[in-house]
């Protein structure tokens, strides 16, 4: 299984990269692959505020339409706009490709999320 | 294939107008700015090449007509031609909707007993049969379960609860209702965990809706603690029928603790479905919600039927006139020639077939849930996906190359590669046996040889489409064929 050991997990299948205060978030490798090809991706917009828990990204795949949670609270201050015409880069490589970025409105909540071996574990 | 436009020769035609039977009007006594200055663009084509046409066209599509057609939750039974017969009457096609109720007295006669005999067969008080289909029908009872808290001042009542097996219109109708949406998961058999909907319910919860059989094709054995859990609460029961085929004539949902249910009578009750609609949604109500059902409710004083429209806490009309009335027509039809005893047997059938399956398949499929179901079995291609890299949409390809319509794939969204097949009782043993022997057939190629069920289709007019760039760039104006 495809994991990055830098990152922190959440059960429901986000990854999540720490810059400072900010809190890039992604699905996984396993999730893509769940998911099959990738087709439409709907972003909150900038200066969204979301409580961790809160549904807010759609994921469209050939298959089904998936919720992607905010893995911590926050504004959302970044979208990755590469992703409006190119869906694709989430199956090439799950873990580059980063749908937004939460400035974090209570960074300690990262001390909760999974570790890459407990997200492994799990997924098993 | 060319369009019937692409056909079209100067000149050329396929029809011969009968006399004219009523004055001529001159087009210059019309004022002329009703008139179009230009022909209309319409085809001009040939008898031969009209019926060439769309029998091509009617070739090129698969219906259950055709060929077994199991896919599940869908219930896409025969519909028998005696229905097509009684809903072709003049008395049903040469009615208007605006007619004097007493010059109409067989449709409304005809409405008012189909509502009786739902109402008996589900156990409810009574029913609407407005609602255009079984979504529409979920919005109309989440409507009255909604007038139903308000009229009793109950404002807090914000949440519906469903399972994750739920059909993916429940959490969408209760959402276009007003509602927030709690999901509860299944627990390990594929029921509604009775632990997590105890946690879930409160003085929040307006209701609950659950499909049971559910969408695993399981009973959920647990429906009365259910209901009493949800009642305690305060909260209403919602019967989402769209599996309603597999307990006709042996369990009623309003008996289980349901306050509210929709039908769909294009699957349970045998009429046109899919491209062949349009669909027919009623929904029944116990009597503490009666008087919150749509007007024109139809009712009957001595021997008169009528249209009710004297209620005051009604929702209102949810679809214009009184539902799609030949749809109804149709459903009565069968109700009438199968009889009580025939709707049990459907019942009967649609188990004892998805059992057959079922039974005939394990060894070759994984069947996650492995357990007596009911009118559906959900397989699961983990074994074919885990060895081979052979998915579930690779096998329902696959079957099209065998004249079979694929299974439901991919949903419910909790079995990994499903694989949802759905037999229903119109179907016989020889045509299960072949459709079991070719599934086996299927496994052992992706064991095999791989390739061949990746690729598929191979015998069909159109090979296996690419259905991510399709979706990804999708081509939306339509380039002639030349």
């Amino acid at each position: 299984m495809k994991l990055l050991q830098e990152l922190k997990y959440v059960e429901s299948h986000e990854w999540v990269r720490v810059e400072e205060n900010k809190a890039y978030v992604g699905i996984t490798d396993y999730a893509q692959d769940q998911l099959g090809d990738i087709v439409y991706v709907e972003v909150p917009e900038v200066g969204t505020v979301v409580e961790a828990g809160d549904q807010f990204i759609v994921l469209e795949s050939v298959k089904a339409a998936s919720d992607v949670y905010a893995p911590v609270s926050g504004i959302v201050v970044e979208v990755n706009e590469e992703l409006e015409d190119n869906p694709a880069l989430i199956n090439e490589s799950a873990f580059d490709a980063w749908i937004v970025a939460i400035d974090m409105s209570m960074s300690n909540e990262i001390d909760s999320l999974l570790s890459a071996e407990e997200y492994e574990e799990l997924c098993e | 294939m060319q369009l019937i436009f692409e056909k079209s020769k100067n000149g050329r035609k396929a029809y011969s107008l009968p006399e004219c039977d009523v004055p001529d009007v001159l087009l210059n006594s019309i004022d002329s700015k009703y008139l179009r200055t230009e022909s209309p663009d319409l085809p001009e084509v040939s008898e031969l090449d009209a019926v060439r046409h769309f029998t091509q066209i009617s070739q090129r599509n698969h219906g259950v007509d055709s060929g077994f057609y199991p896919l599940g939750s869908c219930t896409m039974k025969y519909n028998p031609k005696v229905n097509e017969l009684a809903a072709r009457f003049d008395g049903f096609t040469k009615i208007h909707p605006y007619q004097q109720e007493k010059t109409v007295q067989g449709a409304l006669k005809l409405m008012y007993d189909l509502g009786s005999m739902l109402s008996e067969i589900m156990a409810m008080e009574r029913f609407t049969l407005q609602p255009a289909a079984g979504a529409h029908g979920e919005l109309t009872g989440l409507m009255i379960m909604k007038a139903y808290h308000q009229n009793r001042d109950d404002q807090k009542r914000t949440k519906i609860i469903v399972p994750d097996s739920a059909h993916g219109t429940n959490p969408a109708s209760a959402t276009v209702a007003g509602f927030d949406v709690v999901e509860v998961k299944s627990n390990d058999k594929g029921l509604v965990d009775i632990e997590e909907l105890k946690a879930a319910v409160g003085e929040d919860t307006a209701g609950f809706m659950l499909t049971n059989p559910n969408t695993l094709g399981l009973f959920d054995e647990n429906i009365l603690e259910i209901s009493k859990i949800v009642h305690d609460a305060g909260g209403l029961m919602y019967y989402d029928g769209a599996n309603a085929n597999a307990i006709l004539g042996i369990s009623r949902p309003g008996d289980m603790g349901f306050d509210v249910v929709h039908l769909n009578l294009h699957k349970t009750f045998s009429t046109p479905h899919g491209g062949g609609g349009p669909g027919s949604g009623p929904v029944g109500v116990k009597k503490h919600l009666t008087e919150f059902l749509p007007v024109p409710v139809i009712s009957k004083k001595e021997e008169e039927y009528y249209m009710d429209y004297e209620r005051p806490n009604s929702i209102g009309k949810v679809k214009s006139f009184y539902g799609n009335f030949g749809v109804l027509v149709r459903a009565y039809a069968y109700i009438l020639s199968m009889g009580p005893d025939g709707l049990k047997e459907v019942a009967e059938n649609a188990v004892l077939n998805a059992n057959y399956i079922a039974n005939k398949l394990k060894d070759k499929y994984f069947l996650p849930i492995d357990t007596e179901c009911m009118h559906e079995c959900v397989f699961s291609a983990d074994w074919q996906k885990e060895k081979n890299e052979v998915s579930a949409l690779d096998i329902a390809k696959r079957l099209l190359d065998f004249g079979f319509h694929p299974p439901t794939i991919y949903f419910p969204l909790i079995v990994h590669e499903a694989l949802m097949i759905e037999p229903t009782e119109s179907e016989s043993k020889e045509t299960l046996d072949e459709f079991i022997s070719v599934m086996r057939q299927i496994a052992d190629e992706a064991e095999n040889t791989p390739e061949m069920v990746k690729t598929a289709p191979h015998t069909t007019v159109i090979s296996r489409l690419d259905e991510t760039t399709a979706a990804r760039k999708p081509i939306l104006r339509y380039l002639p064929f030349y």
